[in-house]
């Protein structure tokens, strides 16, 4: 039970960066970003592909990250310069990718099994498997939230997070909405296609089908750290988003625990998400409900 | 200050909802002057701020702001030269980020934004005793996100902003159209206070006759698409409601009947 519990929590790990990655676009630039389904695997692939051919894990995660940022852009042209709605442009870029990363791993699946990964010097001091993921993952995770929190702060990050608030405002303060969201999308991108990467690596294999399903997954992460870990303040928000993709990994270890078959593990994430999202919709509900409730009973 | 030339828009060209909102409509705004655009629904006055703003480029015609030529500048490149407050509360500011950071990047506007602080210490300073002259006690929320906020404390809170960087000219889109009453009479109060001090070049466009008599130095009335009526000056402070609508009516052809209701 404890290596599962460890597993779980360092899986969560590497998929906090991506969760992360997703909070940019869902959250701050208020788009529903499909291209990271592609940008997950993009990630995987190049840096497989990079390591089968005797590069540096090092080097092949850089750019891994480099290449989630050209599937940013490209996203984002086609929403900002073409006019695509976001959603569309999303999954134009996440379908191009398929062929993409095809042609970049050459077949279906890359494996990299005993060949060194960014794990490996960590692991060579000793550590287990799962201990060097947690490691490698927890730094990373720590590293990207501190550098978003500064970020964010700034003039510039400050202008991407108004963008995605109120546009027409922005606009009027002599920024380009434009630029804003094509910077936001290319750091989202980046970041899910480097966890796409340390996943591909951890599992020494990457194939074509790995990022199906992906956003849901990162959605579910994201919302399950906003319910949990509330939203108090800017650090603790991107901090609640690597508790909740290791809270979503520990849940989805104990339904398979508990017997759930794996085949439904994609329903049961749906659903998941689906429920939350719904929540504020209720809560609504419920509120107006009990005013009429109360405000009926005053009048009698 | 503003020069507009033969300036004409259409929507929707070449359909059937094909609409001239504007036409071949000339105007020259001084400096200092303050003035106010009345006209009723569709008559083309916020079209006109608009077409100013850089949100409609228009099909004929130049518009020139001070020395500089916008008539194709986008919206964002020509945000340098005015401040802008909207009709919808909601839209002047970032309902999830704080006062002082809505406050911050206005400070900063038509200026690069680079990777220093969003909001510095110094500028907090300025920011309160700023808020502390609107009298909404705003200056001890500094951190309270603009969402929070009224009304008529984020029109205030907008108008704040539009000055904060003193703009070459001021646009008000009916910024109290959507108030209450009172509220709105403090919010205009607000204004004309910050454009007198700061002899603030100012298009204003509102609904309300008496607003408009009221404010400003120089009133127009739009009606299809053109500039009808100019008065300005102690010609426009003697001018009464009355004056106003039989001026209409002699300038258009047509009474107000439809449109009084919307004016008074």
């Amino acid at each position: 039970m404890g290596q599962i519990l460890l597993g779980a929590v360092a899986l969560g790990l590497l998929w906090s960066i991506m969760t992360i990655g997703v909070y940019i676009t869902y959250r701050i630039l208020d788009i529903a970003d499909l291209t990271v389904e592609g940008s997950i695997t993009l990630g995987a692939a190049v840096s497989t592909a990079m390591i089968h051919a005797g590069q540096s894990p090092f080097l092949a995660s850089a750019a891994a990250l480099l290449c989630g940022l050209g599937a940013g852009f490209v996203s984002g042209l086609l929403h900002t310069k073409l006019r695509i709605p976001a959603l569309l442009s999303g999954i134009l870029t996440m379908i191009a990718l398929w062929s993409v990363n095809l042609r970049v791993m050459g077949s279906a699946n890359i494996s990299i099994l005993r060949l060194p990964t960014i794990f490996t010097p960590i692991q060579a001091l000793g550590a287990s498997k799962y201990a060097a993921w947690v490691c490698v993952g927890g730094l990373l995770a720590i590293a990207i939230v501190s550098i978003l929190y500064w970020f964010f702060g700034t003039e510039l990050g400050s202008a991407v997070r108004a963008t995605g608030n109120n546009p027409t405002m922005v606009r009027a303060q002599g920024i380009h909405t434009d630029n804003m969201i094509l910077l936001g999308l290319m750091i989202s991108n980046a970041l899910v296609a480097l966890s796409g990467s340390l996943i591909a690596q951890s599992q020494a294999f990457a194939d074509i089908q790995m990022g199906t399903g992906s956003i849901v997954i990162g959605l579910a992460s994201l919302i399950v750290g906003e319910v949990l870990f509330g939203r108090r303040n800017f650090y603790l928000r991107l901090l609640s988003l690597i508790f909740g993709a290791i809270t979503y990994r520990i849940i989805i270890a104990t339904v398979m625990e508990l017997g759930m078959n794996p085949n439904d593990l994609k329903l049961f994430t749906a659903v998941t998400v689906a429920l939350a999202l719904s929540m504020p919709h209720f809560r609504d509900y419920l509120q107006t409900l009990r005013k009429s409730l109360t405000g009926g009973l005053s009048k009698c | 200050m503003l020069r507009m030339a033969n300036v004409t828009k259409i929507f929707n060209r070449g359909t059937v909802n094909e609409k001239t909102a504007l036409s071949d409509v000339t105007l020259t705004v001084s400096d200092g002057d303050f003035v106010t655009m009345i006209g009723g629904n569709g008559a083309g006055k916020s079209t006109l701020l608009n077409c100013v703003a850089g949100v409609f480029l228009p099909e004929e015609g130049g518009i020139h702001i001070d020395q500089a030529d916008v008539t194709k500048l986008g919206e964002h490149r020509r945000a340098k030269y005015l401040g802008r407050v909207f009709q919808d509360p909601m839209m002047g500011t970032a309902a999830d980020m704080t006062i002082e950071e809505n406050l911050a990047l206005a400070l900063r506007r038509g200026k690069p934004r680079t990777l220093r602080w969003g909001v510095t210490e110094r500028e907090r300073a300025r920011y309160k005793a700023l808020l502390k002259r609107l009298g909404l006690g705003l200056e001890a929320r500094l951190t309270t996100k603009a969402g929070l906020l009224s009304g008529g404390q984020r029109q205030a809170l907008t108008l704040l902003m539009a000055t904060l960087e003193r703009p070459k000219l001021l646009l008000l889109d009916e910024h109290t159209a959507a108030l209450d009453p009172k509220t709105a009479e403090k919010v205009l109060a607000i204004s004309d206070e910050f454009i007198r001090e700061g002899s603030l070049t100012t298009l204003m466009v509102t609904h309300n006759m008496r607003n408009a008599l009221q404010y400003g130095n120089r009133l127009l009335m739009m009606h299809e698409g053109r500039v009808l009526i100019d008065v300005q000056g102690e010609e426009k402070r003697r001018l009464t409601v009355e004056d106003l609508l039989s001026l209409f009516e002699r300038a258009s052809g047509e009474t107000l009947a439809s449109d009084r209701a919307l004016l008074s």
